[in-house]
């Protein structure tokens, strides 16, 4: 009942606050719908350069919004200076197709709806084959790091805000003046996981299902695994902000941590590829819940992968949230050693 | 021991290598209302979280109503004041003290008697329902106390009370502590540095640099210093002590 105390106490501070409210629940839409936008621009306006191609298959290309230049002396040299996005050279055999790749996001688009529309003739008589002037056929963006955003973000937010909702009941006295009353130290810790884990709850859910459904950010697996490992990545983050909320001072010395705390996690946690990466580097993003986090959605988003094939993720990260509140309970003591 | 509501066995603080609290022995009888006196920074807040439990004394032993300190029980029997108000801004008068109340686990029936008891008690009844970001410093100071109160201890600590408060409500404030002690048989400690204070209580001890430099009733002590009134008391008895 202690801990039900502390938990309607929460949400009613939170309901009130309008402006938290927003952050946590809005924000990290507005910065993953920009993100998208900034990854995968909408079709744009493709122009591509047609050497040798027949009267049809040009009619073919301008119905399917391309926007075709007939020329038969082109080279490579050419597409770079006048930056058109494909060049698609039709040899006796074969189809060669040239792409710019300064925006893999573009050049994929421009190849997949390529092969729609030649997919007859390409099958029957020649193959089609591509190259790229930038890059490779590997640059796809969004699709590969949109799970670990939704990861990411839920981290972030929910780490931010009770972080400093803990803090300001360190600075204000009234968490001294809680542990006046004969309550627990593990209620009061209890009593901030359940709520502001509601509140992580709900940013959790919003978050998974405006990323899937309205962005439409790929998920082959089962999207209750993805609500549940975001729920296990907030937990860990709660705790680790109501944790290091005891060494700051004030809200400033608080927002010292997201460089400290959030931006190397971002590093290691393979939203960028760290392959190239010397392997004693590599292993530093073993030691960070983000690591396993990104791992975790990446494989049920992108890899369809079952519940048994993450478990190994959940379990580190729930040891991560265990070792954080256990160190939580124990961080109490300095304002009541009982 | 049995009549007394706290002993304070020669203890100690220290605060990195400052002596906060000398070794100091204090017996504070039961039903009594006890003055703790003593200038800003002299050690009475350290002393009551002592007392409360939330500092460990470096040595000595405490005795809170014949337990030994720190003990849960105690929690529920003290209530406590603290000297900054520590309350939820964003939250209504009658939701902390519903909070507060909650966190004594005392049943819906009970909490509402206990709310509007200690709400009537300071004059917040008709501000219950604002939210404590719009009171007043003294409102404020008056929500703690009714917060204090709430689980209806048998002993009562209150870190400087009446501080902001002004002088109809404070004069009300002692009236009803001097009732809740005779009434109810409540043992009281305050500590204050006013001294028209200090002439209301039963005892008062005076505490200097850690060290209690006297101690006795209001009218022993003037008898005893040759004083009109406790400003002088207190310059006397501080200058013979050092």
């Amino acid at each position: 009942m202690r801990i039900g105390a502390i938990v309607t106490r929460i949400m009613q501070q939170m309901i009130r606050d309008k402006r938290t409210l927003a952050l946590l629940f809005f924000a990290p839409l507005l910065v993953l719908s920009l993100m998208y936008f900034v990854f995968n621009s909408n079709e744009p306006d493709m122009t591509v350069v047609v050497s040798n191609g027949s009267a049809s298959i040009i009619e073919k290309l301008e119905a399917a919004d391309f926007h075709v230049i007939e020329k038969n002396d082109f080279s490579i040299a050419d597409l770079k200076e006048e930056k058109y996005d494909g060049w698609l050279a039709f040899h006796q055999t074969q189809l060669k197709l040239t792409l710019l790749n300064d925006d893999p996001s573009t050049a994929k688009a421009l190849k997949m709806k390529l092969s729609q529309v030649l997919q007859p003739e390409q099958s029957a008589m020649m193959k089609l084959k591509t190259e790229y002037v930038f890059g490779d056929e590997n640059t796809a963006i969004f699709d590969i790091f949109s799970p670990m955003l939704t990861g990411f973000f839920v981290f972030f937010f929910v780490f931010l805000i009770t972080g400093i909702a803990l803090l300001k009941e360190r600075t204000s006295g009234t968490l001294e003046r809680l542990l006046a009353t004969p309550i627990k130290r593990s209620e009061i810790v209890a009593g901030y996981m359940l709520g502001y884990g509601l509140f992580a709850f709900i940013q959790t859910a919003i978050i998974v299902l405006f990323g899937v459904y309205v962005l439409d950010i790929v998920h082959v697996g089962s999207i209750w695994l993805v609500l549940l490992i975001n729920i296990i990545v907030a937990l860990v983050s709660l705790s680790l902000g109501a944790l290091l909320s005891s060494f700051a001072a004030s809200e400033f010395q608080m927002m010292q941590f997201i460089p400290l705390v959030i931006v190397p996690q971002i590093f290691f946690s393979g939203i960028f590829p760290l392959d190239n990466m010397v392997e004693w580097l590599q292993n530093i993003g073993r030691i960070m819940p983000l690591y396993y986090a990104a791992d975790a959605l990446n494989g049920v988003m992108y890899k369809g992968y079952s519940f048994s094939e993450i478990l190994v993720d959940l379990v580190i990260l729930a040891c991560f949230a265990l070792v954080f509140i256990t160190l939580n309970i124990i961080s109490l003591k300095k304002y009541r050693s009982l | 021991m049995g009549n007394n509501a706290i002993s304070l066995n020669s203890i100690e603080k220290k605060f990195q290598q400052k002596q906060v609290i000398a070794p100091l022995s204090l017996e504070i009888p039961k039903g009594e209302l006890i003055g703790l006196l003593g200038p800003s920074g002299c050690g009475k807040t350290t002393l009551i979280k002592m007392i409360m439990g939330m500092i460990k004394p470096d040595n000595g032993s405490i005795q809170v109503l014949n337990y030994t300190v720190p003990h849960k029980q105690l929690l529920t029997d003290i209530g406590y004041m603290a000297q900054s108000d520590a309350l939820y801004l964003d939250l209504t008068g009658e939701e902390n003290l519903h909070f507060f109340a909650k966190l004594y686990r005392l049943s819906k029936k009970e909490r509402e008697e206990r709310v509007n008891y200690a709400a009537s008690l300071v004059h917040l009844t008709d501000d219950l329902n604002r939210k404590v970001l719009n009171y007043s410093g003294g409102m404020k100071r008056r929500l703690s106390l009714a917060i204090a109160l709430i689980q209806n201890p048998k002993l009562l600590i209150l870190d400087e009370p009446t501080v902001g408060i002004d002088p109809v409500l404070k004069k009300e404030i002692w009236q009803e502590l001097i009732r809740l002690k005779n009434d109810e048989h409540k043992t009281i400690l305050v500590t204050t540095h006013a001294m028209d204070e200090a002439e209301r209580c039963d005892q008062l001890a005076m505490l200097r640099n850690g060290h209690i430099i006297a101690h006795g009733t209001p009218h022993d002590l003037k008898a005893h210093y040759q004083a009109k009134d406790f400003d002088e008391v207190f310059l006397k008895a501080g200058g013979e002590a050092l």
